[in-house]
This record gives structure tokens, sequence and C-alpha cells, in this order.
């Protein structure tokens, strides 16, 4: 039947075709990530030494590091994470202890979704109008706040992911103990959880660190080392941003060697947390 | 655990135990009264109950907060320039005119680019991913997709500034110029200054951004088949392609059109990608080479530096269009995929 093999073959060589295309895609998405991974490498390896760490942002042509900008980073995203966790865990804690009644943990958990993927500009933007208009200043504590209305999603999401993971009859066990509600949350429910709760501040600590468009009219810059959170406060993402788009040689290889600090944090962050958390999140 | 005041009675009895239990070790403490006991854990449980409900709502006041202060400094604009204010392709600090059609514009181009490139693309991976892949590599090479979402958006505008552009200029957009520049009606799009930068580069940048988001999706909604779908088609001789294409597909269309939306979504708002290659020149070209200016960008350009005050408050308005339609966007995803949830629920 010289049809129906033609036919066969035919349906063999689409196949095939499909087959390999799907795995140009793959090669294609893979391609990207080396491509850029070794950019970053090849061109911010130079510029990282001692001195980015120890000195401050230079002025053009001279020698300087990016110790005020990590500095303003790290207390901006600390703050952040410390305000977000507990606002994230407790709404976490709402949507999966007390959540299967009522209107409110649906909606929450929908808004919260859709935040989780809002554009973070605009998150700059509603904090500017609501907070730096007002007080008529940059500071690090308008920063700070941008990123903490990133994090709590993030949070949010993971707590309420890894406690339902948690089996009902460890809750029921405690309760049959007579553990009132919340010593059953605090002690049983988010204690067996605990590493994959801390999972999703990792991942919020990742996700806000990188983040460059809700700081550039929160926090600004700041030239100078400072640690006053309600002044205008350098942070790397920032610096990175200014430093690349500038046309001085000095500025443009420190953008360097920040951008291969923050993209090696962020994706150790996030390799640790994906391996021991697989199929989870 | 659906209700959560029932059990509460045993625990006061539970109590005078142990207190018995230590008073007659001891000698010394004396049981506290029960019904005491019982009444101060109700009230600590409903405080407990009260408060973690409280920071659920306060998800949702971010939520109406953001679009309360959004509209409320965006209203002397739109007083200012009314309903037409999307739809003018004004934008001039001097003379105080401003409309954002040029930013729409750039956002959405630059946005259905990226999709018109990652949709197939995604579709490939998450086909790979769950057909293809030994399962031993399955794993890792998932997570290397998602870390393709893990770069900072920063990165990408530098990696495609200084490595992508030039690139792009030397080789691919004279390849393009010279093919798809000479099909009448959409060879324009492909003629222009070769430079890198621009309206394209932007939108391609972004895809290989949306990639991860789209391709995690479609690679989740592809694994909830039921197993026995497949591998009938299997029986009845169907090659890998068939069974993706007529029997995975259409049952996951409904998530698959979701996770397209969630890239839309993250496309649209994307800023400091889009900043470093669209070229921002606030004008609009037939050609997608040339410079231009999306919603997220303008406000990283202008908004620190806005002088007067309805400049900021048309940029505010700008920030409202765009939270408006990444809200739309998004929540459509997210109910797609809630159905497609939801089917699952039915059939297990």
């Amino acid at each position: 039947m010289s049809d129906s093999s033609v036919l066969y073959r035919k349906r063999m060589r689409t196949n095939r075709a499909a087959l390999v295309l799907s795995l140009v895609a793959m090669a294609i998405g893979m391609g990207f990530l080396a491509w850029i991974l070794v950019v970053l490498l090849y061109k911010g390896f130079g510029a990282l030494s001692l001195t980015l760490f120890t000195q401050p942002t230079p002025a053009p042509g001279s020698e300087g590091g990016l110790s005020n900008a990590i500095l303003g980073s790290l207390m901006m995203v600390g703050t952040a994470t410390f305000i977000a966790t507990p606002i994230g865990i407790l709404a976490g804690v709402y949507l999966s202890e007390f959540g299967r009644r009522g209107w409110l943990a649906p909606a929450t958990r929908f808004i919260n979704d859709i935040l989780l993927s809002a554009p973070s500009i605009v998150i700059g933007v509603f904090i500017y109008a609501v907070y730096v208009a007002q007080v008529q200043h940059f500071s690090g504590w308008a920063g700070s706040m941008a990123l903490t209305l990133i994090a709590i999603p993030v949070v949010v999401r993971t707590t309420e992911n890894m406690l339902n993971l948690v089996p009902a009859t460890l809750r029921e066990a405690a309760t049959a103990l007579g553990a009132p509600r919340w010593k059953v949350v605090l002690h049983v429910v988010l204690r067996s959880a605990q590493a994959g709760v801390l999972t999703g501040i990792l991942l919020a600590v990742a996700r806000v660190s990188g983040e460059t468009a809700p700081l550039l009219f929160t926090a600004l810059n700041n030239q100078f080392t400072s640690f006053d959170l309600n002044g205008p406060m350098a942070n790397l993402p920032v610096v990175i941003f200014q430093f690349a788009m500038s046309p001085y040689e000095n500025w443009n290889s420190l953008a360097w060697g920040g951008a291969i600090i923050i993209t090696f944090g962020v994706l150790c962050l996030n390799i640790v947390v994906r391996t021991l958390f697989r199929k989870k999140i | 655990m659906s209700s959560h005041s029932s059990v509460l009675g045993s625990g006061g009895a539970l109590e005078i135990g142990e207190a018995g239990l230590a008073g007659a070790a001891t000698g010394v403490r004396p049981p506290s009264p029960p019904r005491d006991r019982m009444q101060a854990q109700r009230f600590q449980d409903a405080l407990f109950h009260q408060v973690t409900r409280f920071f659920a709502f306060s998800v949702l006041a971010i939520l109406v907060a953001i679009l309360g202060a959004l509209l409320y400094g965006a209203w002397p604009a739109l007083k200012e320039f009314g309903a037409g204010f999307p739809f003018s392709a004004d934008w001039n600090p001097v003379t105080d005119k401003f409309g954002g059609l040029i930013s729409v514009y750039g956002t959405l181009s630059t946005s259905f680019i990226a999709l018109f490139v990652a949709i197939p693309v995604s579709f490939g991976i998450a086909l790979f991913l769950t057909e293809l892949c030994p399962p031993s590599l399955r794993g890792p090479l998932g997570i290397a997709v998602e870390l393709l979402a893990a770069v900072p958006s920063i990165i990408y505008g530098m990696w495609g500034l200084f490595v992508f552009a030039p690139l792009f200029a030397d080789y691919v957009q004279p390849l393009l110029s010279a093919t798809l520049g000479n099909i009448p009606f959409i060879g324009g799009l492909f003629q222009g200054p070769k430079n890198g930068i621009g309206i394209l580069s932007a939108g391609l940048i972004l895809s290989v951004m949306v990639i991860p988001f789209i391709a995690s999706v479609m690679r989740d909604v592809f694994e909830v088949v039921p197993g026995i779908l497949k591998e009938s088609a299997y029986g009845l001789g169907a090659t890998t392609w068939e069974v993706v294409w007529n029997v995975v597909l259409p049952y996951t269309r409904v998530g698959v059109i979701g996770g397209v939306m969630l890239g839309l979504g993250r496309a649209l708002g994307e800023t400091m990608a889009v900043t470093f290659v669209i070229g921002n020149a606030h004008r609009i070209s037939p050609s997608l080479y040339e410079a231009g200016n999306s919603i997220a960008s303008t406000l990283a350009n202008e908004f620190a530096e806005a002088s007067s005050d309805l400049h900021v408050s048309s940029l505010i308005a700008l920030g409202l269009i765009l939270f408006f339609v990444t809200f739309v966007v998004l929540a459509l995803s997210k109910i797609l995929l809630m159905r497609l949830g939801r089917l699952e629920g039915e059939k297990t």
C-alpha cells in the first residue's frame, strides 16, 4: 500500500521536524542564558577586586568601588525583608489556615497573584506619590517601602503553598492534644513548614535585590556612603544603571562589576532554593 | 481544618490534667480555673484569627491604595487633557502639552513583538521538557529555564545595549531589510537606521525575558494532562507530535492562553531592559528600527527630573494606564488558569 506508506512517512517527517524544532527552542533558551552569563563573566571579572567592596563610588576618571551602593542595597533590601516577612507570613497563614470560607481569602489570593506580576515601576510611582512627594525628598525609606510592596506577594504566595503541604493530621493531632488554634499554627504548622517559609523569604530577597525601576525615583542615588535611611541612598541597581549609561570607561567597568555581583548573588539564591524545594514552589 | 473553634473544649481539660500532675508532684501549684483559661484561649484564638485576617486584608488594601493614589495623582492631567490623553501624540514638557499615544504605542508594539517570538519558542521548550527530555535532565533544565526569569532586568538591558545591539545591527538588521524589507506593506517595518536599538531590539530582548514565564506555565499545564489520554493516543499509533498537537494542546488550551497572558503582563510592565535599548525618542515612526519609548521607559527616564506639576501628573497618568492594562491582562490570565485548575479538579 504505497498510499499509506507515503502518509506514514509524511507523519514521521512532521514528527521529526517538530521534535527537532523543540530541541532547537530549548537550545535557544539555554543559549541565551549561557550567552548572558559568559558576557557577564567576561566583562565583569576584570572589574572584580577588593576595592570594589571597600571604596565608595568615584568621580569620573578616578579610582573607586561600589561600597556605598552595596551598603545601601543591603540596608534597603534588609529593611524591606524585615517588614515584608511578618506581613507576608501572617497573610499566608490566613489564606491557608482560615481561608476555606468567606470572600476575603479567594479575593486576596487573586489580587496577590496579580501584584506578584504587577509592573514594579508602577510601585515606584505609587511610593513617590504617597510618600516622596509628601515629604519632599528622596529617601532610603521610600526605597525600602517600594521593595517591601514587591516582596510581600512573594512571601504570601510561598507561605500559603508551603503551609498547604503540611499534613492535616499534624494539625488534628495538635488540636486533639488540646492546643489552641494559634499555638497549633505557630508552633506546629509553621514550625514544620519552617524551611519552606524561609525559602519564600529568600526568593523575595532574590526578587527585590535586582529591582531597579522602583528605586529610580524613591531612593534615587547618593555619591557618598550614607547610613541614613531618611536621605537619598546609593544602591547597586541604580548605580549600575547610571554607570552603564555613562560615557566614562571606569564607570562602565564598575557597572559590569556590580552586575556580576548582583546576578550571581541572585542566581545562587535561586539555585539553592529551587534545588532544595523542587516541585513545591 | 475547616472549623477552628469546635475542639477547644478539650483544651481546658488537658491543661487541668497537666497542672494537676504538676501539683501532685511538687505540691505547690494549684490548678488554674478551667473556665478562665478557656475564655482566655478563645479570646487568643479570635485575636490570632483577626490579626492574620487583617494582614490578608492589607494585601487587598495595597491594590486599592495603588489605584487610588495613581488616580489622584493623574487627575490634573486627565482633567487637562481629557479622555483623549491616551490617544494624543503630544509630549512636550516645554509647552506643557502631554499625551500618551507614543508611549502606549511603544509598550504595545514591543510587547507584541515579544509574544510573537516567545510563544513558539516557549511552546518548543515546554514540549521538550515534558515529552522529549530524559527524566534525569528534566529538573536541572527546568531550573535553568527559570533562572532566565531570575536574571535581573537591568542585566538584560546592559547585555542588550552593549552586546546584543551591535551584533544585531551588523548582522541581523541588514539581513531582515534585504529579505522581509522587500515585501509589500510590511516591508517598511524593516527599513531604517541600522544601529541596533529601537522598537524591534527592545521587543526581541523582551521576548527572551518572557520566555521563561510562558514556558514554565506551559510545562506545568502540559503536566496535568491525564496520562491515560496520552497513552490512548499513543496506543492508537499517534506520533509524539500528534499527541501534543491533537491531545495535549486542546486539553490545556485555556491554560496555555493563560500562560501567554501572564507573559504579556510581564512584557507590558518591563522597564529597565526596554529603557536601555528602545532608544528613548518621543516619536512614532513606521519603522521598527526607529527609536521609540514605552510607558515604563518614559517613566524611568523622566520621572525623577519632571519639572512642572502637569508633567508629573501626566507621567502618573501613564503609570495608571500601564497598571490598569496589566491588571486586566493578568486578571484574565489568572481566571483562565483557574478554569484549567477547576477542570482538572473535576476530572480527578
